[in-house]
């Protein structure tokens, strides 16, 4: 069963998990922007990022234009029905995007782009978990198109997924941070991660509880052989990866607590794909129904296999480029 | 299928010509300014001269404000093809969709990775190496022309393609057709020659402007002869090249070219060429028109009799708007040849020897910095407005391609769009405005000097500066 169209669902699902991980600490640390102190703080912070964040961000792009490309009936179904929130994540992150130069630009309205950094990441991920949300809980389909309102997206479920996210970039920034930099700045991210860590577990607590109820096929997916498989033994490993991941916060090594913060999201992501499969449009459009023909899929099937591992390489050079704490002596 | 509205159909073209005009400004600068810090730092690494890598630093960071707001305004790009172009994305997407996704594959992440080590990357990583992420970059920027505008070709000239039972374009020939198709190698030469000449008229009236204001250093000489250099090789291209893409155009478009040449009725034996006149689409003719006989003809068919064809020849539902298309072709081909005056004015300052003393040769480089800018966009309106009303030509009407969002929230987002781009981007020019009105001089620092640097502490060598500064907060204003 391993046809294109099943690897492009992979390829895609992949663009959108590396997007959440990488963009999900730079979306992170301009969320608790304003909880550090003006100055060294903050340029230390913003520099743990400056130099990645577009390379982040273009995994969005990749995710974007591979639904167009891949499976375009899902892009034309999925973005109108997202009007709203996706236009207001668009804007949020033009105010992000600009504020890494413009702070530098203009030190006497540096406050005002700090707080557009702040801002923009905030809206920008509450849109993403909101788009999640509205995705999860179905839209309407009418022959090839949306046939809801422009407010179809909104529900009680969908705010709720906007808060789990913003908790859960915050928690991904915060050990970000812990393992970039040191003295008050890390001391700050720690304190934060901390309050973080438990207002995640509540908010991706109640998401995963409240979704098999969403839909029939959901709870089925859950509740019967192969998911139950997956169901039984996905609480034992969050809770294993909460307490290690709790645990880490206290410890010596940097690095754990964004690696155990990785952790949880995998799982959730897991989730995610266990309660979406098949389809690409939850309950409405099935990968198969959306596909571009083959010939679309294969043709760029192989330029994604020779691209993709050379964009992996040059991109963890870059980040090998910047490795080590930022704004302390040794860093190069 | 909700049916969409006029006035949504119309708010969805105004916010996509809007944003895409507001995105292309920050390509046509990018892609040039890329390759000219290319051609900088290996004159720098060649010479060893410092005023190079001064100019480098000094361009680098006008550079990165410009290409932060490219990026941000494309994301939008991308994503309002769904937005507000769903059905285009449905049915256009199995043929358009692996132009754009190879876009990402090939040029996007190219650009994005290396440009962190372009930015910050000059102390901790060798010269060869920097020289390397530069290039790249600048190699970035011109992959993701060929491909956005591969896309943008295939809409004005389909080829290869069939219909499914879906009603969607798919693929039939091979991809190599569809990818060259046939107003494509045009389109791309003609953009990125006007990308080239687009940051040489603004080097060269930055450099204008610090040589009129009396500050006649090396790097502010440099950078003018440079300029001058290009816009007199490269603006004679760029007519010629110009002059082939018009006759691509008729072969393919013929009714976009009447509508440039503001020709309404049919020239049997020879049609003349309208310079100026003001046309008026109810009435089908140009009032006032100033011309000059056959010439029209002469230039498109290379003989004074040959028979035109007009706008009387294509019913009156396919004809684009001549009153738009007229006069944004005029300002794009009026613009080019003011171009080619400042190159010919250049090079007989060149010859006299006095380049950099001729205030007038400066006034007027100044007076042309941001002219390119106006001729891009012209260059645009000509293209899609005449291609209208079509979305890919001769088989999908724009009106029949847009997303089922009503009106209301079109127009909401059309209005965030318009406050917070003339916002954001107003400041961010501003920005770009002050580093400009500094001129370069001997030991400009990195862009952001604060990034990525241990504040207080000297960084790792510092390359060919003289000592590192370690000014953290305060990068540029101390100057
Ligand atoms: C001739 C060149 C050209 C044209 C016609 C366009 N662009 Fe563009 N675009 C570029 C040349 C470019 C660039 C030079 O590659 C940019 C500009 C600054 C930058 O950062 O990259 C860019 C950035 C850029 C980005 C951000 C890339 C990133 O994350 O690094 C996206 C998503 C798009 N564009 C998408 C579009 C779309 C959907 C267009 C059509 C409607 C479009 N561009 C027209
Ligand atoms: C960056 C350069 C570009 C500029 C400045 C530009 C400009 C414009 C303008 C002014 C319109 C409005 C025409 C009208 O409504 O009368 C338009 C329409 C359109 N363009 Fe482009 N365009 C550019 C590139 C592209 C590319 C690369 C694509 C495709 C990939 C594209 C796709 C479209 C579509 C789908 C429309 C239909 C909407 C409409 O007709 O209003 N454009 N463009
Ligand atoms: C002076 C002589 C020039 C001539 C005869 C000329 C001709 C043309 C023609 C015929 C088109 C429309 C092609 C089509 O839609 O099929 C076009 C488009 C365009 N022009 Fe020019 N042009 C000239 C100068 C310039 C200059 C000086 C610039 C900018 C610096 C420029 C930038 C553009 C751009 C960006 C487009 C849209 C993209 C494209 O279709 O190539 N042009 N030009």
């Amino acid at each position: 069963m391993m046809d294109l169209t099943v690897i492009w669902a992979f390829v895609i699902a992949a663009a959108v998990a590396m997007y959440v991980l990488m963009d999900g600490f730079d979306l992170g640390i301009g969320i608790l922007f304003p909880g550090f102190t003006v100055g060294k703080e903050r340029d230390q912070a913003m520099n743990a990022i400056a130099p990645v964040w577009d390379g982040n961000e273009t995994w969005l792009v990749l995710g974007g234009g591979g639904l167009l490309a891949a499976f375009p009936l899902a892009y034309a179904i999925v973005l109108p029905a997202l009007y709203a929130p996706l236009i207001a994540m668009l804007l949020g992150l033009i105010f992000r995007g600009v504020a890494f130069e413009f702070r530098w630009r203009d030190p006497v309205h540096r406050r005002w782009w700090d707080a557009a950094f702040c801002l923009g990441s905030l809206v920008a991920t509450f849109a993403q978990g909101i788009t999640l949300g509205a995705l999860l809980q179905g839209i309407t389909v009418e022959g090839r198109a949306y046939a809801g309102g422009w407010w179809e997206w909104l529900s009680g479920f969908s705010l709720l997924t906007g808060a789990a996210l913003v908790a859960g970039y915050a928690l991904l920034g915060a050990t970000w941070l812990i393992w970039k930099t040191e003295g008050q700045l890390q001391a700050d991210a720690r304190r934060y991660a901390r309050i973080a860590f438990p207002a995640l577990l509540i908010a991706f607590g109640a998401v995963s509880l409240a979704t098999p109820f969403l839909e029939g096929k959901y709870y089925e997916r859950w509740f019967d052989v192969p998911g139950l498989f997956v169901t039984v033994p996905m609480p034992i490993l969050v809770l294993i990866a909460a307490y290690c991941g709790w645990r880490s916060l206290s410890g010596e090594r940097d690095h754990l607590p964004f690696l155990w913060t990785l952790a949880l999201f995998l799982l959730a992501m897991v989730g995610l794909g266990i309660s979406i499969w098949p389809d690409v449009i939850p309950g409405r459009v099935s990968i198969w129904d959306a596909a571009a023909p083959e010939k679309s899929q294969l043709f760029m099937l192989v330029g994604a296999a020779i691209l993709i591992p050379i964009i992996l390489i040059y991109t963890a050079w870059s980040y090998w480029v910047f490795r080590g704490k930022v704004g302390e002596e040794g860093y190069h | 299928m909700t049916a969409v509205d006029d006035t949504a159909l119309l708010l969805a073209r105004i916010q996509f010509a809007f944003t895409v005009s507001f995105h292309f400004i920050f390509p046509s600068f990018s892609i040039g300014l890329a390759s000219y810090l290319a051609v900088l730092e290996g004159l720098w690494l060649k010479t060893g001269q410092d005023k190079y890598l001064n100019l480098f630093r000094y361009w680098l960071k006008i550079f990165a404000i410009a290409f932060a707001m490219g990026v941000v305004s494309g994301i939008v790009m991308s994503y309002q093809f769904g937005t507000n172009w769903s059905v285009f994305s449905d049915k256009a997407g199995p043929v358009i969709g692996p132009l754009m996704a190879y876009e990402v594959l090939t040029a996007f992440f190219l650009e994005a990775g290396f440009l962190g080590v372009m930015l910050f990357g000059m102390s901790r990583v060798g010269k060869g190496l920097h020289f390397t992420a530069t290039l790249m970059v600048a190699l970035g920027t011109f992959i993701s022309a060929f491909w956005i505008l591969s896309v943008n070709s295939w809409m004005q000239t389909p080829v290869g393609w069939a219909m499914n039972d879906a009603g969607q374009f798919v693929p039939a020939a091979g991809w190599w057709d569809i990818v060259f198709n046939p107003s494509f190698p045009y389109r791309l030469v003609h953009t990125v020659i006007a990308a080239y000449l687009t940051t040489a008229l603004v080097v060269g009236g930055v450099g204008a402007w610090h040589l009129l204001k009396g500050r006649k250093t090396d790097e502010t000489k440099t950078m003018f002869s440079m300029a001058m250099w290009m816009a007199a090789l490269v603006a004679p291209a760029q007519i010629l090249v110009g002059d082939l893409h018009g006759l691509n155009t008729l072969e393919h478009q013929p009714a976009k070219v009447m509508a440039m040449e503001g020709h309404f009725q049919s020239h049997p034996d020879g049609a003349p060429l309208i310079l100026f006149g003001l046309p008026d689409d109810e009435a089908e003719t140009v009032h006032a028109a100033v011309e000059i006989p056959k010439l029209s003809s002469l230039i498109l068919k290379h003989d004074p009799d040959a028979p035109l064809a007009g706008l009387d020849t294509v019913a009156k539902a396919d004809r684009p708007p001549v009153e738009i298309v007229f006069w944004s072709f005029r300002i794009m081909v009026g613009l080019g040849f003011l171009m080619l005056a400042l190159g010919l004015l250049s090079l007989v300052a060149r010859a006299a020897k006095k380049l950099h003393d001729w205030r007038l040769l400066h006034r007027f480089a100044l007076l042309m910095g941001p002219s390119g800018f106006i001729a891009v966009i012209a260059g645009w309106v000509t293209t899609e407005v005449g291609r209208q009303p079509w979305v890919i030509y001769n088989l999908l009407r724009t009106k029949d391609a847009v997303a089922p969002i009503d009106a209301p929230a079109v127009a909401t987002s059309l209005a965030a769009f318009v406050i917070v781009y003339f916002v954001v981007f107003g400041i961010g020019t501003l920005y770009i405005l002050k580093l400009m009105g500094h001129a370069p001089h001997p030991g400009e620092s990195a862009p952001a000097a604060a990034p990525i640097r241990s504040a207080g502490i000297t960084p790792s060598p510092a390359m060919g500066r003289g000592g590192a500064d370690p000014r953290p907060d305060t990068s540029e204003e101390a100057e």
